[in-house]
C-alpha cells in the first residue's frame, strides 16, 4: 500500500483524523511557543518557567497567569506550552534512539542467525524480565549522581530499557523478508551482506515496525512524565506536563478548589497521547489485511 | 508440548543469571565512593575513612570478584560473622523503609497483591465483554464508541486519570478517601490491646477473620477509586484483544458450520466462538496479573497505599539503590516465574501450541 493510499484512509477515518488535527495543533504550540508564551527577559533557559512570587499556595487563573500558578508560583500556562516543545523533544529523541539500536540489534540476529541470534535473544528477554516503568524508574535514580537532575537522565533511562520491543519486531519481520527470492538472487550475484541487508530487506522489511514505533511517542512521553511525577526526571521548575502535575500531590483534600492544578496540564498531556494513540490505532487497522474489509457476525 | 516447556524451564536460570549481572552492573555504574555512601548511614568524621571503607570490603577490586561476593555475601574479619549475599535472602538494609529489603518486601506486599486480586476481576470481566459487544457490532456505532471509550482510556496517564477521580470523589464529594484506612479503623488493626489479629496483612480478608464487617466495609471503601483507575486503564488492552480475537473467530469455518447447522446465533457466539477467543485474552490476563502483583508505583503514591509500589516511589526519590535494586530483584524474579507459568498454561490450553512446538 502506498504512502498517499494509507494517508487518504487515515482522512477518512473520523477518530484518525481527529488525532492529526490534533498532532498539527501541538506542532504548531511547539514551533510558535516564544510568540504564545514568551520567555521573560534574561531567562537563563527558556524551558524553566517563570515564578510569579513565591507564595506557597496555588493562585486561580488571572490576566497575568492565564491557567493559574501552581504552589510556589509556577505559571501553569507557560509550563504548558514550553511543555508541548519537551514532549516533542522527548518523544522524538526516545522513539529515535530505541528504533535505530532496536534496528540494529534486529537486523544482525535475523539476518546471521544461529548462535549469535540465539545470545542476542536471550539479552532481549533478559531486559524484558524487568517492567518496563520499575527498571526505568530505578535506571534514572542510579544515573540521577552521574548526570545530575534533568531531561537527559530519564530519556538514558527509557531508551536503555525501551529498545527491546523493537529488536524483537525487526527481527521478525528480516526473518520472512530473508527468505524471499530476490533475497538469493541478489546474494547469487554476489552482493555484500551490508547490500542485501539495507538495500534489499530492511527497505522490505522495516515498514511495519517504523509505523509502530512512530506512534511510541505517545507512550514515551507518557513514560517520561511519569517519571517527572515521581520526582526521579527533569529537575524542580522545568518546563514538563508530568513535573507540573506532581505539584498537585500536595493538594490532593483540596483538589476541588485548585482544581486548575491538575486540570489544564492533565488534558494537555492526556490529549497528546490520545492523538498518537488516534492515529496508531487506525495505522494498524489498514496495515493488517486481515482487518480490511472483513465483517463480523 | 513437553519438549516446548523443557526447553522453557532449561532456559529460565539462564534469564535468572542474566537479570542478576544487570542488576548488578547498575550498581556497578556507581562509583566505589558512591557505593559507600549507599551503605554507610553517617557522614564520616576522618579524612581516609571513605578509603578505609573501600578497602575493607574490596569495593574497587575486579568486577567478577565483586559479583561472586555480592552473590555469596562476604564475611567480616571483625566480627567474623557472613554480611550480604543476595543468595542468602540478604537484599541489604533499606534506609526508605527503616528495616532490611526482605523484611520490607514481606510487609509491603500483601497490600499490593491485596490490590491485585480486588482489580483483576472488574478488570478481565468487564474488558472481555465490552471486547465481545465490540467484535459483534464490528464497525457499527457501538463499535466505534467503545473503541473510542478504550483508546481514551489507554491514553489517559494513570496519575491524572487518579488525580481527577479523588478531586470528583473525595476532595468534592467526600465518598472515597484515599490510604488503606480511615482512622478509627486504623486505631483497632494497629491496637495491641484490642484483640485484632492481622493475619495476611490484608486488611479486607484480616477483617473477615477478626468477623469486623465494619473494618471490611471501611478497606472496600478505600479500595474502590484504586480498583476503577487499574480497571479502566486496562480494559482499552484486554478489550482490544478479546476485540481482534472474536473478529478472527468469528471467520472460522466452524462457526459457519455451526451457523449453518441452524444453531441458535446465541449459542454459536457464547458456545463456539467466545470460547475460542479467549485463549490470547487468558495470556494478556495473566500477565497483567503479574504486573499489578509487582506493584503499581503511580496507583499507591496517589492513594497513599503503602505497597510495593509506594516503597519502590519513596526509594527512587530518595536516590536509595539498594532499596530499588532489591525490590527489582524480586520483581523480576515474579515476572519470570509468572511468564513461564502463563506460557506453559497457554501451551496446554492451545492445541495450536502444543503441536507446532
Amino acid at each position: 500500500m502506498t504512502g498517499r493510499k494509507i494517508f487518504k484512509q487515515l482522512l477518512s477515518n473520523p477518530l484518525s483524523l481527529s488525532g492529526l488535527i490534533l498532532i498539527t495543533l501541538f506542532i504548531i504550540v511547539a514551533l510558535f511557543a516564544p510568540i504564545i508564551a514568551p520567555p521573560p527577559e534574561r531567562a537563563r533557559d527558556p524551558y524553566d518557567i517563570p515564578r510569579l512570587g513565591y507564595f506557597s499556595e496555588p493562585q486561580p487563573p488571572s490576566a497575568e497567569a492565564k491557567m493559574g500558578t501552581t504552589e510556589g508560583q509556577y505559571d501553569i500556562f507557560y509550563g504548558i506550552v514550553w511543555g508541548t516543545r519537551t514532549a516533542f523533544r522527548v518523544g522524538l529523541i526516545c522513539t529515535g534512539a530505541t528504533l535505530v539500536i532496536g534496528l540494529l540489534l534486529g537486523t544482525i540476529s535475523a539476518y546471521y542467525g544461529g548462535a549469535l541470534d540465539e545470545v542476542l535473544m536471550r539479552i532481549v528477554e533478559i531486559f524484558q524480565a524487568f517492567p518496563f516503568l520499575l527498571a526505568a524508574i530505578t535506571m534514572s535514580a542510579v544515573l540521577q549522581p552521574k548526570l545530575g537532575k534533568g531531561i537527559w537522565t530519564p530519556i538514558v533511562a527509557l531508551v536503555a530499557f525501551g529498545w527491546t520491543t523493537y529488536a524483537r519486531l525487526i527481527r521478525g519481520d528480516v526473518l520472512t523478508v530473508k527468505q524471499r527470492e530476490y533475497v538469493d538472487a541478489a546474494r547469487v550475484i554476489g552482493s555484500s551482506d551490508l547490500r542485501i541487508i539495507t538495500r534489499h530487506i530492511l527497505p522490505n522489511a522495516i515498514f511495519p515496525t517504523m509505523v509502530v514505533a512512530s506512534m511510541d511517542i505517545g507512550t514515551y512521553v507518557l513514560a517520561f512524565a511519569a517519571l517527572s511525577f515521581l520526582g526521579v526526571g527533569v529537575q524542580w521548575g522545568y518546563a514538563d506536563w508530568g513535573q507540573i502535575i506532581s505539584f498537585a500531590r500536595n493538594w490532593i483534600p483540596l483538589l476541588a478548589t485548585y482544581w486548575y492544578i491538575i486540570v489544564f496540564p492533565g488534558l494537555a498531556i492526556t490529549l497528546f497521547v490520545l492523538a498518537w494513540n488516534l492515529v496508531g490505532d487506525a495505522f494498524r487497522d489498514i496495515l493488517d489485511p486481515r482487518m480490511r474489509g472483513a465483517k463480523g457476525a | 508440548m513437553t519438549r516446548y516447556i523443557i526447553r522453557r524451564i532449561l532456559i529460565m536460570p539462564i534469564i535468572v543469571f542474566g537479570v542478576s549481572i544487570l542488576i548488578f552492573s547498575l550498581l556497578m555504574l556507581l562509583s566505589p565512593v558512591e557505593r559507600v555512601a549507599l551503605y554507610v548511614s553517617d557522614i564520616p568524621h576522618t579524612a581516609n575513612a571513605v578509603d578505609r571503607v573501600i578497602a575493607k570490603y574490596g569495593l574497587d577490586d575486579p568486577m567478577h570478584i565483586q559479583y561472586w561476593r555480592w552473590l555469596v555475601g562476604q564475611k567480616d574479619e571483625d566480627t567474623g560473622e557472613i554480611k550480604g549475599g543476595i543468595l542468602r535472602g540478604d537484599l541489604g538494609w533499606s534506609h526508605t523503609a527503616q528495616m532490611t529489603v526482605t523484611e520490607a518486601i514481606g510487609q509491603r506486599f500483601p497490600p499490593s497483591a491485596e490490590l491485585a486480586l480486588f482489580s483483576v476481576i472488574p478488570m478481565l470481566g468487564i474488558g472481555i465483554w465490552l471486547g465481545v459487544q465490540s467484535a459483534l457490532h464490528h464497525n457499527k456505532a457501538i463499535d466505534q464508541v467503545l473503541r473510542a471509550f478504550s483508546i481514551v482510556g489507554y491514553s489517559l496517564p494513570t496519575f491524572v486519570f487518579g488525580l481527577v477521580m479523588l478531586l470528583i470523589f473525595y476532595s468534592l464529594l467526600g465518598w472515597f478517601p484515599p490510604e488503606r484506612l480511615s482512622f478509627w479503623a486504623k486505631a483497632i488493626v494497629y491496637s495491641p490491646s484490642s484483640g485484632y489479629t492481622q493475619y495476611t496483612h490484608m486488611f479486607t480478608i484480616d477483617a473477615l477473620l477478626n468477623g469486623r464487617t465494619d473494618i471490611f466495609v471501611d478497606a472496600i471503601k478505600h479500595l474502590v477509586l484504586p480498583v476503577i483507575g487499574l480497571s479502566y486503564l486496562n480494559w482499552a488492552l484486554v478489550l482490544r484483544v478479546m476485540r481482534s480475537s472474536m473478529l478472527e473467530t468469528l471467520r472460522q469455518d466452524y462457526v459457519t458450520t455451526a451457523r449453518s447447522k441452524g444453531l441458535p446465533e446465541k449459542l454459536v457466539i457464547n458456545k463456539h466462538a467466545r470460547q475460542n477467543a479467549l485463549i490470547p485474552v487468558a495470556t494478556i490476563g495473566g500477565l497483567m496479573f503479574i504486573g499489578l502483583l509487582s506493584g503499581v508505583v503511580i496507583t499507591e503514591t496517589i492513594y497513599n497505599l503503602h505497597g510495593m509500589g509506594l516503597l519502590y516511589a519513596d526509594a527512587a526519590l530518595n536516590l536509595d539503590i539498594v532499596t530499588l535494586l532489591g525490590l527489582a530483584m524480586f520483581n523480576s524474579l515474579i515476572l519470570i516465574a509468572g511468564n513461564l507459568a502463563v506460557d506453559i498454561a497457554y501451551a496446554i490450553i492451545d492445541p495450536r501450541v502444543r503441536l507446532t512446538a
